[in-house]
């Protein structure tokens, strides 16, 4: 079975091909293993670049297969990333307290460990308690469950709600943004009880494994993004493959349609959506340990738009595409915002790239939109049709 | 007028003209106590000078409180020195007519009243003061005053009411005059007369004169003394007082044995250390709160340490003691009444508020409108989803700043922007229908990214072109300011100026949908376009139409939007969720449903505000997850259309 499907989808075999070749060349010019061409720093911008490309599969997947513009799929990443980050920081944090406590003359009660860790973590926010939602951050297995469940549990329960009343189209994007909106809100408050503003910081040190260099963390994570990234990839392909995935382009191309066939259309939507959302989820927490900090601004509704940039520029109805356009342009604007760019003197104005990055941004994404709505993705159509 | 205005300076220099020389006379028969004053002897000499009428009086008074008193020594007489370039100058009691320059300190002696006195002489010369001719001085004076309540000045107050010629000061000082009557009335019939009128007063003065009358302080007393003034009765662990603050209270004044904390526990178990053992536990086992306990009690009985107070312990103790809070006014008819009128200033406090927060809906509402009307024009009219339309309301708000560069009269430079700001935004809109939406009309989710694509790019152009700073659009003089309609209700004028100007837009929407040819083809082409194209109507130049109105429209709410707030680039992008929300919540392709939902969102999002007056970001999301609900069982909107025209 498993050798029919990648014999039927020889699309997926070249991807995950490519996608090992990618991660071998890297690993061996990494820092982390001794020849030093890539530096820790762009190791880690590019196991982000992976995480990335992960959440814009999920986002083709909903969008470009099944029709449904989720402008909040970012919320989804956030959290996943905040429920990481939870135990990362507690874990580190009580490292931290564990050791200074260690020299007191009487051995501390774990309720004044407890105290001091909170004392640590909240002390920006002036709260000095563990609120409620940090009940499980003391528990790797428990935070990792929450990377999975609470987006997949939101997003269940959002979607069945939306999709049950019949909100479709703008309608519903609309409404993917304001979750995304709302949460981000919630967030940014001080007493939300995830530090407000500040968010969660320090989440590059991995507890437990310090003695390692961060050169060596960087690898493991781009690893374990490679293969986060390469079995999304399958699991998103073999659901698309065969009657269900038929199923779901139908939903796409004429909802009303696939109902009088007498199909649940609303089931497959919210299995879709609950699956993305998941994704998205297991994306997030493995982009955010690699970034190090996490904020509110991370879940605004600009990410989520910024997203769909990715998707609709490398291609919809296409996972590799979606990579593709992840890939491409979020490399591209670390190259362009991070000054990379040779600034171009026009004699009267220098156009600084670092400002005119995003009008860039902006006006080409216009230009895909209008004349080239397949995306970089059907580029590889057109040379499988020149050589046919 | 002015005739009357001299008649009255004429009169009030006569006394003076006549008896030119009874200050002095007056002075010197008082001579001994105006040389050495104290704070007892000073009184009837300060009332014989108020007594006197003299118009010379008060400047004497500020002089002697000044310590620019001095007495001559050649003739024994007053004078009021001066300390210019030429040494000290005396100056005549009477007329300030300079009488000799430049004599030396053995010749004058300079009269210094201590402090006590200067404030006994402060007080007397209020009374002047309240009813100075100068209305500036009468205003400062009242000021002070109601700075700090004093009894000693009520008398004065009382007595100048009767001449105030202002109408406004003289409600003033009959306001304060009730404030001292309520503090320091001299029988409690007066003070409960006084308070009484205080249940009608909202303001913050005088609710603090109430809540002064009702100061409590907590008592803790095995048998109440006679005569105090109980406000309630206090049980330990219920209500406001804490277990543990109760105790500590018996601590601190009644020398009971301290609580022993956790904290307490550890320092005594560190400094008891035994040899690695405390109280026969070893060190190493002391990482439990309950063999840190056993290590405690265990120095109990050694002796080194005090005993630990338990529950059963404090019991006692609160069996013993009342825990009381006592009026600090030891009259219990007074603080009844002043009770009654707080709960009744209360109460009008709050339907003040009420009325306050309303108002502060319909405004939010207006700006909401102000920002979604014209998307409700593109999105429910023409099914396109805009999400630029933030950045239209920007470049409107833009326009503004720069019109106000050119333009310095803040009045015209507004008359200017408003239509420049509709001009401008029409123009964007329609060059972006042309060159974007019109390929896009039949892919609604690619307009959305088209836009969006578009929004980008506007907010980074003005970045680059204007800063990241926030720009100021500046109202003209005449917005300034608020509408106090009490203490508690006030709405500044800007802010009744976008709701006029939102009304205004309602109207004039309304007015071209339903009474003009223009309306009637847009409503046309939103209910079939091609049936509306066989009727001769030419849905292209519609469709360009209605989407350059609806982005002017954003345009003019741009610079309603930049007068109340800050120009800045993202200012768009603040507005457009809310704004699309607005038109969703309201019901598409409907003014009135556009009307709805920003009176809905802002009337949420300020009772929310209410509930929780310190967390606008709370409001906004609750706000945000009652849409997401509200989307679920109206998802058409308040405002649904029915039939053909609801579409599909």
């Amino acid at each position: 079975m498993q050798r029919s499907f990648l014999a039927q989808n020889p699309s997926v075999m070249w991807f995950l091909a490519a996608l090992g070749l990618f991660t071998v060349v890297v690993t061996l010019l990494a820092e982390g293993t001794g020849s030093s061409v890539i530096s820790t720093s762009f190791v880690k911008t590019l196991g982000k670049v992976l995480c990335l490309c992960l959440i814009a599969i999920a986002m083709d997947v909903v969008w470009g297969y099944c029709g449904i513009l989720s402008l909040g799929h970012f919320a989804f990443f956030g959290i996943g990333g905040y429920s990481v980050g939870m135990w990362l920081m507690y874990a580190r944090t009580e490292a931290i307290v564990e050791t200074s406590m260690a020299s007191s003359v009487i051995p501390p009660t774990p309720g004044e460990v407890q105290d001091a860790i909170a004392a640590q973590i909240f002390g920006v926010v002036g709260a000095s308690e563990f609120p409620a939602i940090w009940m499980f951050s003391h528990s790797l297995v428990l935070q990792l469950l929450m990377v999975v469940l609470v987006p997949g549990v939101l997003a269940l329960v959002f979607g069945w709600l939306a999709f049950r009343s019949r909100v479709t189209g703008v309608y519903l994007s609309i409404l993917t943004q304001a979750m995304t909106l709302a949460l981000s809100l919630y967030l940014l408050q001080n007493d939300s009880g995830l530090r407000g503003n500040n968010g969660l910081s320090g989440l590059q040190n991995i507890p437990g494994f310090d003695h390692l260099p961060q050169s060596t963390v960087s690898i493991v994570f781009f690893w374990a993004s490679a293969v986060a990234l390469g079995a999304g990839y399958l699991l998103f392909a073999r659901v698309l493959s065969g009657k269900m995935g038929s199923v779901i382009r139908a939903v796409r191309d004429d909802e009303v349609r696939v109902r009088f066939l007498g199909y649940h259309v609303e089931s497959y939507k919210l299995f879709v959506f609950t699956l993305t959302a998941i994704v998205a989820g297991i994306a997030g927490a493995l982009y955010y340990p690699q970034a190090g900090i996490i904020n509110p601004t991370e879940v605004a509704p600009i990410a989520s738009i910024y997203l769909a940039v990715w998707v609709a520029i490398g291609g919809r109805g296409r996972l590799y595409g979606s990579v593709i356009g992840a890939a491409f342009v979020s490399l591209l604007a670390s190259w362009f915002t991070g000054g990379g760019a040779p600034n171009i003197n026009l004699g009267f104005y220098t156009i600084q790239w670092t400002e005119w990055w995003l009008v860039l941004l902006g006006a080409s994404f216009v230009a895909v939109t209008l004349f080239f709505p397949g995306g970089i993705g059907s580029l590889f159509d057109r040379l499988k049709g020149e050589a046919k | 007028m002015l005739r009357i205005f001299s008649l009255v300076i004429a009169l009030a220099w006569l006394p003076f003209a006549v008896s030119a020389q009874e200050l002095q006379t007056l002075l010197q028969s008082h001579r001994d106590v105006i040389i050495k004053p104290s704070r007892k002897s000073v009184g009837p000499v300060l009332d014989t000078l108020v007594a006197s009428g003299l118009p010379t009086v008060p400047g004497f008074l500020e002089a002697w409180q000044d310590k620019s008193i001095y007495l001559r020594a050649e003739d024994d007489l007053f004078y009021v020195g001066t300390t210019g370039g030429a040494g000290l100058v005396l100056l005549d009691v009477e007329t300030g007519a300079e009488v000799v320059a430049g004599i030396g300190k053995k010749d004058a002696k300079q009269i210094k009243p201590n402090g006590g006195v200067r404030r006994e002489i402060g007080s007397a010369l209020v009374a002047f003061q309240l009813s100075d001719p100068d209305i500036a001085r009468r205003t400062q004076a009242l000021d002070a005053l109601a700075r700090a309540l004093d009894p000693a000045q009520l008398g004065p107050l009382v007595a100048s009411i009767d001449g105030e010629p202002d109408a406004a000061l003289k409600a003033r000082k009959q306001k304060l005059a009730n404030y001292l009557q309520a503090r320091f009335g001299e029988t409690p019939t007066i003070r409960v007369a006084a308070i009484q009128n205080l249940s009608s007063d909202l303001s913050v003065e005088g609710r603090a004169v109430l809540s002064q009358i009702l100061e409590t302080t907590t008592l803790v007393a095995q048998e109440l003394p006679d005569g105090t003034n109980v406000a309630s009765i206090l049980t330990p662990g219920e209500g406001g007082l804490a277990r543990d603050v109760a105790y500590q209270m018996l601590v601190d004044d009644h020398d009971l044995p301290a609580r022993v904390g956790p904290a307490d526990i550890r320092r005594a178990l560190e400094a008891n250390l035994d040899g690695g053992t405390v109280g026969g536990v070893p060190v190493a086992q002391l990482d439990s709160d309950d063999m840190r306990l056993r290590a405690y009690d265990a120095l109990v009985t050694e002796g080194a340490v005090p005993a630990r107070v338990d529950a059963e312990a404090m019991d006692a103790a609160f069996a013993d003691w009342g825990f009381y809070t006592v009026y600090v006014e030891s009259d219990p008819t007074i603080t009844e009444a002043a009770e009654t009128a707080q709960a009744s200033v209360k109460t009008r406090v709050g339907l003040s508020q009420t009325a306050d927060i309303g108002m502060d809906a319909i405004s939010l509402a207006s700006i909401y409108f102000l920002a979604a009307i014209g998307l409700a024009v593109t999105f429910g009219v023409m099914g396109v989803i805009n999400m630029a339309h933030g950045e239209f309301i920007m470049m409107g708000a833009y326009t503004g700043y720069v019109v106000q560069q050119i333009v310095p009269d803040y009045t015209l430079s507004l008359i200017v922007a408003l239509p420049l700001a509709f001009a401008v935004t029409f123009g964007a809109g329609v060059a972006m229908e042309r060159l974007v939406i019109r390929w896009l009309y039949h892919r609604p989710l690619e307009t959305l990214l088209a836009t969006f694509g578009i929004s980008i790019a506007l907010q980074q152009l003005a970045k680059n072109i204007f800063g990241t700073q926030a720009r100021p659009l500046t109202s003209p003089g005449w917005l300034d300011g608020a509408w106090v309609i009490n203490d508690v209700i006030q709405i500044s004028y800007i802010r009744i100026a976008i709701f006029v100007l939102a009304l205004a837009f309602l109207c004039l929407l309304l007015f071209i949908l339903k009474r003009t040819r223009l309306g009637l083809e847009v409503r046309a082409v939103t209910q079939n376009p091609r049936m509306a194209a066989s009727m001769g109507i030419n849905p292209e130049k519609i469709k360009i139409l209605t989407f350059g109105l609806g982005s002017g429209i954003a345009g003019i709410a741009g610079v309603a939007i930049g007068l109340y707030a800050k120009v800045t680039s993202e200012m768009g992008a603040d507005y457009i969720v809310q704004s699309f929300m607005t038109v969703v919540v309201g019901g598409v392709g409907n003014v009135w449903g556009t009307l709805a939902g920003a009176t809905m969102i802002g009337g949420f999002q300020k009772g929310v505000e209410w509930l929780n007056p310190s967390n606008t970001l709370a409001a906004q999301t609750y706000m945000i997850l009652f849409i997401i609900l509200f989307i679920q069982f109206r998802p058409k909107g308040i405002v649904a259309l029915k039939g053909r025209a609801a579409g599909d």
